[in-house]
């Protein structure tokens, strides 16, 4: 694909560029992609039903992964956090420090990696599949824009859904710890939740839902852009699907270590 | 194998192509090709494998940038109108993938609709299954309506891939090898199919083949690129009537097989 307006640039021009003019193409190919979709995802005509099959394909589908991932969180780290406070008798905190726990960190992060490992390879290995059996190139040529129809819908779905599914994961893992709790203080529901809740801040809900939307942003962009740009047949499929995971979750890190520092700065 | 009438369409021109180059790294396929597409007619293009007969099909849509050279595509010079315009004339030139290129996750009523709700907005439900239907109906498979992709053979997939672009009501089709992979007797409907979409849409087509039972059934022009250049065109015979060396191996190896 080299229509100006699709093409990455990393065309047959460029005549086998050496390792550090590749990282600087390959950077303002990313560059273009990431614009190209600010500047056309939010522009009529929409694709409002392929939106909300996507949200449902990555909010709903995942939702069971997430789930188990969230509960067995909450209740592991609930029991390995239990001997340490019990030593200072301060197990009456457990609540609150999972609570924090959970949804300044936990739920964000652990939702981004899963989320890149389902949804990221998930997108990258689709988009791939279509890019070389030209059914990218068939709705070109049909006079539709697929960056419109197959990026900007992926992509948004992403990020709407990711701060839905933070809060989800945040939810059964307090309920998982609520069982661990329950099962070994006796503790009520009632107070479990009123513990768990009365040190979360405003800034604290604030911080993870940016945290869910750049985390679901980034895992869209990098399976979108890695399935659309894919090439060399099946393997440049499985190279997509794999490298749209390994990508997203390297940047989530990186993500969450530069948001912990700015957050904090409102915390003190 | 029967041959195509002699008709003589030298009228008006609905594809000029002039001095096309066209390289992929160190490797020069196209070198200065010129063709021209006249209204109604079907140009067959031969070739061997790799000789970029498909990359001029690419580049007559817009898929691919040329390096130099002038595609005029209905008076439009496809490398210098805007994106919109690019897509405004795709409406007028539809495309046959050598593979077929369905979308495979929708059925086959949906790929016939997917081109159609966006780009006829103006179309009711009905208007819409109504197109859906007497296209699929023309290309002999309506009963496979609501089937998936994968559920249809080579041939059937072949047919749903024109009737896509058919729905459109283009002026120009491009068949990139459009009997590639099929068994003999599909080769003959396909064949019959393309002469079929000439007669009752009035297009223009070009044919990317290198099959010559296909060459000879289905084109009224017949141009074989060589070296990077069209060095041979007319009628199938004008093609094939000659001691050039790199025609006749193409020619009898067709024929023996």
């Amino acid at each position: 694909m080299e229509n100006t307006e699709n093409s990455p640039v990393l065309n047959e021009e460029v005549k086998t560029p050496g390792k550090l003019s590749r990282m600087f193409l390959t950077i303002y190919d990313v560059n273009r992609f990431i614009m190209r979709f600010f500047k056309e995802g939010f522009l009529p005509p929409y694709e409002g039903k392929e939106l909300l099959r996507q949200c449902y394909e990555i909010g709903y589908r995942s939702a069971l992964l997430i789930s188990t991932t969230g509960f067995i969180t909450g209740v592991v780290f609930t029991k390995q956090s239990r001997p340490s406070l019990s030593e200072f008798g301060a197990t009456s905190w457990l609540p609150s420090l999972v609570g924090i726990a959970l949804l300044r960190t936990l739920a964000p992060l652990l939702t981004g990696l899963i989320a890149a490992g389902k949804v990221g390879s998930s997108i990258g290995a689709e988009l791939g599949s279509m890019r070389v059996t030209e059914q990218i190139d068939a709705m070109e040529v049909s006079a539709t824009n697929p960056f419109k129809f197959l990026v900007s819908t992926r992509v948004l779905a992403a990020t709407i859904t990711m701060p839905i599914l933070t809060f989800y994961t945040a939810l059964v893992g307090l309920l998982g710890s609520l069982l661990n709790v329950s099962m070994s203080e006796g503790t009520s529901a009632k107070a479990f939740f009123q513990y768990s809740l009365e040190q979360i801040t405003f800034l604290d809900i604030t911080a993870s839902t940016i945290k869910a939307i750049l985390f679901g942003f980034t895992i869209g962009m990098v399976g979108c852009y890695q399935g659309y740009n894919s090439s060399k047949g099946t393997e440049g499929v499985g190279k997509a699907a794999n490298s749209a995971v390994v990508i997203a979750m390297f940047l989530i890190f990186i993500e969450e270590v530069v948001s912990v520092q700015f957050f904090s700065l409102f915390r003190a | 194998m029967e041959q195509k009438p002699v008709t003589d369409f030298r009228n008006e021109k609905v594809i000029e192509i002039h001095g096309l180059n066209k390289s992929f790294g160190n490797f020069h396929v196209l070198k200065g090709v010129d063709l021209d597409l006249y209204r109604g007619e079907n140009l067959v293009v031969l070739g061997k494998s790799g000789t970029g007969k498909s990359v001029l099909i690419k580049i007559i849509i817009g898929l691919l940038r040329p390096d130099r050279g002038d595609v005029k595509v209905l008076n439009k010079v496809v490398d210098e109108i805007s994106y919109k315009e690019l897509l405004e004339l795709r409406l007028k030139v539809g495309f046959s993938f050598q593979n077929s290129a369905l979308y495979d996750s929708m059925t086959v009523r949906q790929n016939l609709e997917f081109p159609l709700v966006r780009n006829r907005k103006n179309l009711s439900r009905a208007d819409i299954n109504k197109a859906v239907e007497s296209t699929l109906d023309a290309v002999g498979l309506l009963h496979a309506i609501n089937q998936m992709p994968s559920e249809l053979s080579g041939g059937q997939r072949k047919r749903i891939g024109i009737a896509r672009t058919l729905i459109l009501q283009p002026e120009i089709m491009l068949y990139d090898e459009p009997t590639a992979g099929l068994d003999p007797i599909t080769c003959i409907e396909i064949n019959k199919l393309i002469n079929e979409v000439q007669e009752r849409f009035h297009t223009s087509s070009i044919v990317i083949t290198h099959d010559l039972t296909c060459a000879k059934a289905v084109g009224n022009r017949v141009a074989m690129l060589l070296d990077g250049q069209f060095q041979r065109q007319g009628t199938f015979e004008d093609v094939f009537n000659t001691n050039d060396d790199r025609v006749k191996p193409f020619y009898e190896y067709n024929f023996i097989q």
